[in-house]
């Protein structure tokens, strides 16, 4: 089913939950809705759902507005990061009972709950109290529910946060295989950015009730339009330095106090245009470090000295000073850097980001 | 030898079942090993203290007097008797009592007066006030759930006086003036006198349904919004909702108002007292615990008969219990409390 939503608000007195999102979900597709707390992903959600009355804009199903439509006549199923299952009810009154409301006869419930228990690998729970489940039982439960009515959209709110690491990473594929061997459009909230970049087809970044970006993973990733979704979009995540970019003679530098790099000329053009200082974003794992610090490469490399180190596994989440501008970066843990070290690091200034800091736009994809 | 060694304790097991009563590794994991009689006697002596305090209140104001009725029940006591005071007289109370020409009568009274008033009022309109409440903004809901709680907040005398206005005979009550042609041609057929159960219904029933509306209301709302959202979704109209997910999740609160206002209907006589003294005419509105009140206490040509109260009051007593015990198998109390996670003290 094909969702559009359009101009989509929602305020209670004084309070912005949802500001004017524009936004279109293509048939059979997974969107994320991302963000930090708070900021409308449920309240979309439950508007889309149709608990909650916009306060303006239209949301339209295959080009019928629904506004008016009541949620059950919409055919979505939805799933709760609490699961929100019927205590009183055995797994099979909970995954049934969306069809005992649509008033399929006995046989019917029975063979298709059965037959979606078997597919989320619950169907010898049926007879258990829900409280007698584990949490990734628990939520198999509340997707099946979700599931077994066959509707035509399915919206997750965070269904995985309450589950561990582990048990998140297999939901996470199960659940995405699901939707697209049933070909079920879904919108899928989460804060989790990881989950967002493996499971959507696009991904809807939202801050303070607005729409920040809308498209898909790697273009979020390499080409941010806003300073907010340069900063959200990653972990660890980009860092940000403020620069002044000059050009002369074809060659364009960011100088700062602390630092002066070379810059490519097609990132840097726009940039050079404004006088005083931009944001310039490096991503952690955009710098090598350079084992012998050769004085040739000036204005390719930064020196710092190393203030923090945070083994990650494979690799060191390392934090350099560069004459006192902090920076979070990523290093090969197998270097053996140390606090107190003084490095070198290359940076792959064709990877850099520069924005605007007064409109906070990107001074490359805008 | 004792050991503080983790290896050599036998009653370690991750797999312990949960009915198991061997004593958790919880309890003696840094401590020298107890014999399991030792630690039994410890936690029994636990769970008394905890208990202590209650069952103390239980004993002096419950078993205690529970007792002293009974055997006053099988003595004559009473005010022209004072200077034999303990004198066996074995059943006859007893059998005077059931052999009583109102006996019947007032029993039926109870039944009817306890459980109308019980399933219209404490429970029904109780739970519609609640339902009701919840589903408006907030400060409207609060505003009508303070509006229902005045009349506890009225002294009983004051209350019921209020009620004999309002009921009084055509064309003196306040109702007859309102209402003359209301349920009735001529008008002036409800009133006191007239219709006496209809009264003392009311004015036991708006004060008790506020004890229900309140605790509903908390249940209610503290049902978490995602299972109202999910049933939503799921195809639930509100009156499903009412029915397959609200009422289910609010059964403690229920089983808890119909074992507390029954009780307490059952032994409360004061506003009939105030209203209808049991009348008007022979016995017409007189519940058990009033007759057991007044054969106790209002003389009977200069007599108060204590023993044949106690009588009344022991046989009610009784009656309650075996409500009491009906309820709580009826509920499926023990189905309501869930296994404690701790297993052991
Ligand atoms: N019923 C409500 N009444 C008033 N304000 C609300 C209501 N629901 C949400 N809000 C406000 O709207 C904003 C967005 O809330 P929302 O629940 O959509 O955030 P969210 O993105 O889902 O956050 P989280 O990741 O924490 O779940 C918040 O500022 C919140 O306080
Ligand atoms: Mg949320």
């Amino acid at each position: 089913m094909r969702v559009e939503i359009k101009n989509l608000s929602k305020a209670w007195d004084g309070v912005v939950g949802a500001d004017n999102i524009n936004l279109d979900i293509s048939d059979g597709d997974l969107v994320a809705f991302l963000g930090p707390s708070g900021c409308g992903k449920t309240t979309t959600l439950l508007m889309v759902a149709g608990i909650y009355k916009p306060s303006g804009g239209t949301i339209s199903f295959d080009g019928q507005v629904v506004n008016e439509v009541a949620p059950k006549d919409r055919g979505i199923g939805m799933v709760f990061q609490s699961y929100a299952l019927y205590p009183h009810m055995s797994v099979f009154g909970n995954i049934s009972y969306p069809l005992k409301l649509q008033k399929v006869d006995k046989a019917g419930i029975k063979q298709r709950v059965q037959k979606v228990a078997d597919m989320m690998g619950i169907g010898d729970l049926l007879d258990r109290k829900i409280a007698q489940l584990s949490g990734g039982q628990q939520q198999r439960v509340s997707l099946g529910r979700a599931l077994v009515k066959e509707p035509q959209l399915l919206l997750f709110d965070e269904p995985l946060s309450n589950l561990d690491a582990r048990l998140r990473l297999t939901m996470r594929g199960e659940i995405k295989r699901l939707q697209s061997d049933l070909g079920i459009t879904s919108i899928y909230v989460t804060h989790d950015q990881v989950e967002a970049m493996t499971m959507a087809d696009k991904i809807a970044v939202m801050s303070k009730g607005v729409l920040q970006a809308y498209d898909v993973p790697e273009a979020l990733y390499d080409r941010p339009k806003t300073l907010f979704v340069a900063g959200f979009v990653g972990n660890p995540p980009m860092n940000f330095l403020d620069v002044e970019v000059t050009g002369s003679d074809g060659e364009f530098r960011a100088r700062s106090e602390a630092i002066d790099l070379v810059l490519p000329p097609d990132r840097a053009e726009k940039a050079a245009a404004i006088k005083g200082k931009v944001a310039m974003g490096l991503r952690p794992e955009d710098v090598d470090l350079v084992s012998d610090a050769s004085p040739g490469a000036a204005g390719l490399t930064l020196g710092g000295m190393v203030e923090g180190v945070e083994p990650l596994g494979r690799e060191d989440l390392v934090g350099v000073s560069i004459n006192g501008v902090e920076m979070r970066v990523l290093v090969d843990k197998t270097k053996g850097v140390k606090v107190g070290d003084n490095i070198e690091l290359a940076v792959d200034t064709s990877k850099i980001q520069l924005f605007d800091k007064e409109t906070e736009q990107s001074l490359l994809w805008a | 030898m004792r050991t503080f060694g983790l290896l050599e304790k036998g009653d370690i097991s991750l797999t312990k079942p949960l009915d198991s009563d061997v004593p958790d590794v919880a309890t003696g994991f840094r401590r020298p090993q107890r014999s399991a009689l030792g630690r039994r006697f410890r936690a029994t002596v636990t769970a008394y203290g905890f208990l202590g305090p209650a069952m103390a209140l239980v004993l002096v104001f419950f078993i205690v007097p529970g007792i002293l009725l009974l055997i006053l029940s099988f003595t004559e006591l009473s005010s022209a008797n004072f200077n034999d005071p303990w004198s066996y007289i074995g059943f006859d109370n007893f059998s005077r009592l059931f052999t009583d020409r109102f006996f019947p009568k007032i029993l039926r009274n109870t039944f009817f007066y306890v459980f109308t008033t019980l399933i219209l009022f404490n429970l029904g309109l109780a739970l519609l006030l609640a339902l009701v409440t919840t589903n408006m903004p907030r400060r409207a809901g609060f505003f009508f759930r303070l509006v229902w709680l005045l009349p506890r907040l009225t002294p009983s005398v004051v209350y019921i006086l209020m009620w004999r206005r309002i009921g009084q005979a055509d064309p003196f009550g306040i109702y007859n003036q309102l209402f003359p042609e209301f349920l009735g041609a001529s008008g002036g057929n409800l009133f006191l006198g007239g219709s006496p159960w209809t009264f003392v219904i009311l004015t036991n029933g708006f004060i008790g349904a506020s004890f229900g509306m309140i605790i509903f209301t908390s249940a209610l709302e503290s049902i978490p919004k995602d299972l109202l959202t999910a049933a939503k979704v799921d195809g639930a109209s509100l009156w499903r909702i009412i029915r397959d997910i609200k009422i289910p999740l609010i059964k403690w609160p229920l089983l808890f108002i119909s074992t507390y206002q029954t009780l307490s209907l059952l032994t409360s006589f004061e506003y009939i007292l105030l209203l209808t003294d049991g009348g008007p005419g022979l016995f017409t509105t007189e519940v058990w615990a009033l007759t057991a009140y007044k054969r106790a206490f209002a003389s009977y040509a200069g007599n108060s008969q204590w023993a044949f109260g106690a009588t009344w009051a022991i046989v009610l007593v009784t009656v309650a219990l075996i409500l009491a015990v009906g309820y709580v198998k009826m509920f499926k109390f023990n189905e309501l409390i869930e296994e404690p996670r701790i297993e052991n003290l």
